[in-house]
C-alpha cells in the first residue's frame, strides 16, 4: 500500500479553498485522424473538441448541452483522462491532472463518471455488490469495511441491500441499473461526478426518479456535477450554469436562468426554440433551424455556425468570434456580442 | 363510425414461444377517421409498437397470436392472405421507423428503393418511377434531389435519412401512415423539422396518421387525439388538449408530473414508484394498481371500463360511471 494512503478511504480534503475552481479546463483540443504515414496520405482530421475553456466551481452543477457531434462526450472523456488530448490541460482543485501533484490514480478517486448505457457500463459477470465494491478494494479498503460501505451506498441510492447485493446486472431494470452506477461512482467518496447523458435511455417516469436521486445524492455527499445532456429541459432542471457547445467549441456559457431567458448566441436561441412546446395551442409553425448539424471534419471558417445562422453577415465567415461578456457571468461567442467586431448589430448585446 | 379509416375492436396480441407467452396487447379498441392524427403515448413495454405493427401485420408470423378485429381502409387485416396483405402494405398503409439506418437497405441507393416501391404497386416504367422519386424528394424537402437519389443511406445525415424514409413511405400515397417514434433518435433542431414536415404532409395529403411516442412534448406538437397505453390497454383517450391539460387516469397524471419541463427547477419531480408490469400474465384488474397511490380493492377485481365523457375517457374506477 502507498504510504500515507488512508485505509478508511475517506474523501480527500479540499486543497485550494472555496475560490479555487473544482475543475479548470484550458485550451482543450482533441483531433481524431490518421497522421501521414510512410505510404499513406494524412487522413481527414475530425476536430471533435477544438479549444474549450471553462471552469467548474465547487459545489455547482454545470450542464453541457449540444447536438450529436458537438464534442460534449469527447470533452467528458478528455476530462476523465480516458483519452489523451491533442492540446490543453485539465486542472483539478489547483493541481494539474497527470502531474506529480495529482497523479491519475488519485485524480480518479476524486472524479467519477456515470454513463448513458447502464448495462454496458456494468460487468455482467460481477454481482452488484462486487461491482460497487471493486474500486474500494483496489484502493486498499478491507473486505469487511468494503461490504458495509456497499450496503450503505445501496441504501443511499434507494436499493434494498439485502435484495440487490447478490444480484447480477441483467436481473435489474434500466432505472435500477443506473442507480447501481451512481452508487459505484460514489464508492470512492469522489468530489466531482461527470454524468454523461445519465437519464437519456430511461422512461420518463424512471427519469424523474433518477433526477430526484441525483439531487439528493449531491446534497448528501457534498458533490459537484458536470452534467452532459442533449435534453434542454433536464439541464434546466438540474444545472446551475450551462455551457452550450457547437462543433467542438463553446458558443455560450452562463447561469441557467440568464441563458434560458435571454440566450445571446443565435444557436442557443434556436436550440431552445426547437423544444416541443408542451402546449397544443402554442405549436411551432417554422423550424428554428434548417439542415443537420454539420460534420466536424471540415468546420466552416470564421464562426462555425454562420452557414445556418439567420443573422450571419459577411464578416462572420472570416472572423472567429471569441467569448465576450453579455451579462453578469454570461458569455457568448458571437460577433454580435462583441463591440466593434464589424457586424452591423455588434455591441447591441454587450453587458 | 362506418366511414372510419381504421377500426380496431378487442385487439389482442400474444407472443408465444416454447418457454413463455407474453401478452403484449390485451384488448384495444379505437377508430381513426380519415385525416386524423392519433398519438399512442406509452413507455417501453406498454404495447404501443406492437399495436402499431399489428395494423400492418408486421409482428413475426410464427410466434404471434392475434385476435380481434382490425380493419384498415375496409380490408380485414387479421384474416387476409399474405399475398393480398403485401399489396396493401405501402399502398393503403405504410410505416416509418425510429432508426432509418436499419429500416433502409444499405446496398441500394435511395432512388432505387423509392422506385422499387412505386414499380411494384403501380407497375409504371422505370423512367416514370425515377421522376416520381425526384418529386418525392422535393416533397420531403431534400435539397439537391437528383444527387441524393444516387446516394446510399450511409452517405446521408440522420435528418436526411429520416426524410428519405418518409419519401419511401409516402411514395404510393397511402391513406394511413404509421409512425413508430420517428423523431426519437434525432437531434432537437432536426426533430422539430421532421415533426413540422410530417404535419404539413399529413394536411396536404389528408392522410390518417398513427404516431407512437413516449414523449409528451412530441405528442403535443403533432396529435389531434392522444391514447395513453399501459399494460397492453388504452387507459385514457381524448383530444390532445384534454389529455395534456386534465389527464384523468392516475398514470397519465403521473407521466405529466414526471416529464421535466420549464418552471420545475428547484421543485421535486413527481415520480411513479415501481416499474411497469410483467406481461407474461394478463393483469387481472387495473394493470396500474400496484403503482397507483389511490388504488382501492375495486381496482384489483376487474379491468375498469372506459368512463368519462364520450370524447375523453379513462379506465379508472374512481371516475363517475
Amino acid at each position: 500500500m502507498t504510504p500515507g494512503m488512508s485505509t478508511a478511504l475517506d474523501r480527500l480534503p479540499d486543497v485550494g479553498g472555496p475560490a479555487q475552481p473544482m475543475l479548470l479546463v484550458q485550451g482543450l483540443q482533441k483531433h481524431f485522424g490518421k497522421p501521414k504515414g510512410l505510404f499513406r496520405k494524412a487522413g481527414p482530421v475530425v476536430r471533435a473538441v477544438d479549444g474549450v475553456d471553462f471552469a467548474l466551481r465547487k459545489g455547482e452543477t454545470l450542464g453541457i448541452v449540444g447536438e450529436s457531434g458537438c464534442g460534449k462526450s469527447t470533452t467528458s472523456r478528455l476530462i476523465m483522462s480516458l483519452i489523451s488530448p491533442t492540446a490543453g490541460e485539465v486542472i483539478f482543485d489547483g493541481q494539474l491532472v497527470g502531474s506529480s501533484e495529482m497523479p491519475l490514480r488519485e485524480y480518479r478517486r476524486q472524479v467519477q463518471m456515470v454513463f448513458q448505457d447502464s448495462f454496458a457500463s456494468l460487468n455482467p459477470r460481477l454481482t452488484i455488490g462486487e461491482s460497487i465494491g471493486f474500486a474500494p478494494r483496489v484502493h486498499g479498503l478491507a473486505m469487511e469495511a468494503t461490504r458495509s460501505r456497499v450496503r450503505d451506498l445501496l441504501d443511499a441510492v434507494g436499493l434494498a441491500p439485502d435484495q440487490f447485493y447478490n444480484r447480477y446486472p441483467h436481473e435489474l431494470s434500466g432505472g435500477q441499473r443506473q442507480r447501481v452506477n451512481i452508487a459505484r461512482a460514489l464508492a470512492l467518496r469522489p468530489r466531482l461526478i461527470i454524468l454523461d447523458e445519465p437519464v437519456s435511455a430511461l422512461d420518463k417516469s424512471v427519469e424523474a426518479q433518477v433526477l430526484n436521486l441525483l439531487v439528493d445524492v449531491k446534497a448528501q455527499f457534498d458533490l459537484s456535477y458536470l452534467f452532459i445532456s442533449h435534453d434542454l429541459n433536464v439541464v434546466q432542471f438540474i444545472a446551475d450554469r450551462v455551457l452550450v457547445m457547437y462543433l467542438g467549441e463553446v458558443v455560450e456559457i452562463g447561469p441557467v436562468e440568464s441563458i434560458y431567458d435571454n440566450p445571446a448566441h443565435p444557436y442557443t436561441a434556436a436550440l431552445l426554440a426547437s423544444r416541443p412546446s408542451m402546449n397544443p395551442d402554442l405549436r411551432r409553425t417554422e423550424p428554428p433551424l434548417m439542415g443537420d448539424p454539420p460534420n466536424p471534419v471540415n468546420p466552416p471558417p470564421g464562426c462555425r455556425f454562420h452557414p445556418r445562422c439567420a443573422k450571419a453577415e459577411s464578416v462572420c465567415s472570416s472572423v472567429r468570434p471569441k467569448l465576450a461578456p453579455v451579462a453578469d457571468g454570461h458569455d457568448a461567442a458571437c460577433l454580435i456580442a462583441l463591440p466593434g467586431s464589424g457586424h452591423s448589430l455588434a455591441g447591441s448585446l454587450a453587458a | 363510425m362506418s366511414d372510419a379509416l381504421v377500426k380496431v375492436r378487442n385487439l389482442q396480441v400474444k407472443f408465444v414461444t416454447r418457454d413463455r407467452t407474453v401478452h403484449a396487447v390485451n384488448g384495444v379498441d379505437f377508430d381513426l377517421a380519415n385525416g386524423e392524427v392519433l398519438c399512442i403515448l406509452g413507455e417501453s413495454g406498454s404495447g404501443k409498437s406492437v399495436t402499431l405493427r399489428a395494423l400492418m401485420r408486421l409482428n413475426p408470423d410464427s410466434r404471434t397470436v392475434m385476435s380481434g378485429t382490425v380493419e384498415v381502409g375496409g380490408h380485414d387485416i387479421v384474416a387476409i392472405g399474405e399475398k393480398r396483405m403485401a399489396g396493401i402494405r405501402g399502398r393503403v398503409v405504410s410505416m416509418i421507423f425510429q432508426e432509418p439506418m436499419t429500416a433502409l437497405d444499405p446496398v441500394f441507393t435511395i432512388g432505387q428503393q423509392i422506385s422499387e416501391t412505386v414499380i411494384r404497386h403501380e407497375g409504371i416504367s422505370a423512367s416514370a418511377a425515377h421522376k416520381r422519386a425526384l418529386d418525392l424528394l422535393d416533397l420531403v424537402q431534400i435539397p439537391s434531389a437528383e444527387r441524393r437519389l444516387a446516394a446510399y443511406p450511409h452517405e446521408l445525415s440522420g435528418g436526411l435519412r429520416q426524410r428519405a424514409m418518409i419519401a419511401i413511405a409516402l411514395s404510393c400515397r397511402p391513406k394511413l401512415l404509421l409512425a413508430d417514434e420517428p423523431t426519437t433518435a434525432l437531434d432537437a433542431t432536426v426533430q422539430i423539422q421532421i415533426l413540422l414536415l410530417l404535419r404539413r404532409l399529413q394536411q396536404e395529403m389528408g392522410m390518417g396518421v398513427i404516431f407512437v411516442t413516449h414523449d409528451l412534448g412530441v405528442a403535443g406538437e403533432i396529435a389531434d387525439r392522444i391514447a395513453v397505453m399501459y399494460g397492453g390497454r388504452f387507459v385514457e383517450e381524448g383530444s390532445v388538449r384534454d389529455v395534456m391539460r386534465t389527464g384523468l387516469h392516475p398514470y397519465t397524471q403521473g407521466l405529466l408530473g414526471a416529464t421535466v419541463h420549464e418552471g420545475m427547477r428547484g421543485h421535486r419531480l413527481t415520480t411513479i414508484r415501481g416499474a411497469p408490469p410483467n406481461l407474461e400474465r394478463v393483469p387481472e384488474g387495473c394493470a396500474f394498481a400496484p403503482r397507483c397511490d389511490v388504488a382501492e380493492d375495486a381496482c384489483l377485481t376487474a379491468v375498469p371500463e372506459l368512463r368519462g365523457e364520450p370524447g375523453h375517457r379513462a379506465r379508472c374506477v374512481r371516475l363517475p360511471a
